[in-house]
């Protein structure tokens, strides 16, 4: 074990199913997707809400998949709140109706995260693989007149990099208090869509100053955060703000991460809260000792300036492009291995982009395959 | 300045068993403010301005001046925690 001063959590991202009426190429959820007959039920979600605020857990973000698509909801957002939580539901807004938000804010939601895939909605529903934009918006106006703040979210990739500015001016219309344009992260089902999601350093130029100056014009109103593809970067993301250090993910069936991603690090011992107490898989399990504080780093990481920002960068990540999950981020220009990096980049097409693999299964529809084709040859 | 302080919408002040500290929850994540920054925050109520506030602590709190308080709500305002009615 490494010898850290370990801290109490502070936020724990609660995914309460992976079913999802949305079939985004750049889901980030697992390749391998948990069953609805695995998913915890009310009861144990209740148990970990306990669990988590009792370790120290302050926020709760209601996740998914869909988490409107669990009818419990309205009792874990209760429980939650009643702990003294901050509560907040990420959902693509499919389902969420002024009556059952006016219920989740009487039960104490504090806050709302909505999806939104693209500027208008001929695009937003190829990228989503269903019909969706209008309600998205709908959905945006009942949590504006619940008088909840709201947070846009929106994935970006070279399908609809082009849109920044449209994108914005639909928050800003939307009311959002906040908007998120981060680009895709290649984890899970993403990475087998990389080709076809990686934007192009002409898309990435030509977006820069124009969020640079919305977010200096809506300074006050709209707080913008834009994160760009990492794959461009010079440095490695400050990932989780170090492993286990902060947060903590539960995901569908009781499994518990570190990361939301970190089921692709095939070397790690997972433990579930079906089978060791949460307060122990914080504090003593071999998961989230394993990459805690600077123990475990090699070099160039051992001795770097860097280290205490950015932790190393992605252990997912590491793990995912050189099968090490304890080497530098190859993202690093310092890394060994940022050979790898450039050489994706090198291969990325210019034009002929591959199409997009959507996140099955999809909904029936007269013409499936033709939606995809367009959607992923922008 | 500009006007009466208040907790932005989505913004809460509590007090965390856990950690023995004042907390600010918002939707960007969590905040321990130190003991002042608490004693401020608690009088913001979008009905005092800073005259009003500074005059309350100094109930509590020996040598509080307005300043100090203005100052503490402006970067207050940086993190995003207040803003003015």
């Amino acid at each position: 074990m490494n010898d850290v001063t370990v801290e109490p959590p502070l936020g724990m991202l609660a995914e309460l199913t992976h079913r999802c009426p949305l079939h985004c190429p750049y889901c980030s959820n697992p390749l391998e997707l948990a069953a609805k007959r695995d998913e915890l039920t009310t009861a144990e979600w209740l148990d970990v809400l306990d669990a988590a605020r009792d370790l120290g857990v302050l926020q709760v973000h209601m996740s998914g998949g869909e988490p409107l698509l669990r009818p419990d909801l309205p009792e874990l957002v209760t429980r939650a709140a009643d702990l003294g939580c901050y509560v907040n539901l990420v959902t693509s807004g499919l389902g969420l109706t002024a009556a059952r938000l006016a219920d989740l804010v009487d039960r104490g939601l504090a806050h709302v995260q909505l999806s939104v895939q693209a500027a208008d909605a001929t695009r937003a529903d190829q990228i989503a693989g269903a019909k969706a934009h209008s309600r998205k918006i709908d959905a945006a106006a009942v949590v504006r007149e619940a008088g909840l703040p709201l947070s846009v979210n929106v994935v970006l990739h070279r399908a609809n990099h082009d849109q920044v500015a449209a994108l914005i001016d639909l928050a800003e219309r939307m009311g959002a208090d906040r908007l998120e344009l981060a680009n895709t992260q290649y984890y899970g089902w993403a990475l087998r869509n990389r080709a076809a999601l990686m934007p192009t350093p002409e898309q990435l130029a030509a977006a820069e100053p124009i969020v640079r100056a919305a977010t200096e014009r809506l300074r006050g109103r709209m707080e913008i955060v834009y994160v760009v593809a990492d794959y461009y970067e010079r440095f490695p993301k400050p990932c989780m703000y170090g492993w286990g250090a902060r947060q903590l993910t539960v995901a569908p069936n009781g499994d518990v991460l570190p990361c939301p991603a970190a089921s692709v690090i095939t070397t790690l011992p997972v433990e579930n809260v079906r089978t060791r107490p949460l307060r122990e898989i914080w504090y003593d399990s071999v998961s989230f000792g394993a990459f805690r504080g600077e123990g475990w780093m090699r070099d160039p990481c051992r001795t770097c300036d860097r280290r205490a920002l950015d932790y190393g960068g992605c252990r997912c990540q590491a793990f995912m492009l050189t099968g090490d999950a304890a080497a530098t981020d190859p993202v690093c220009s310092r890394s060994p291995q940022r050979p790898v990096v450039d050489a994706i980049l090198a291969a990325q097409p210019e034009a002929d982009v591959p199409d997009f693999v959507m996140r099955a299964p999809t909904v029936a529809r007269a013409e499936p395959s033709r939606t995809q084709t367009r959607a992923g040859s922008r | 300045m500009p006007g009466k302080p208040r907790l932005r919408r989505g913004v809460r002040l509590t007090f965390d068993r856990t950690r023995d500290t004042h907390v600010l929850l918002f939707p960007e994540g969590v905040l321990m403010p130190n003991a002042t920054a608490a004693a401020v925050l608690e009088l913001c109520d979008g009905s005092s301005d800073v005259g009003e506030i500074a005059e309350k602590l100094r109930a509590r709190f020996r040598g509080v001046r307005d300043q100090d308080v203005a100052d503490v709500l402006a970067r207050l305002e940086t993190r995003r925690v207040v803003e003015w009615t």
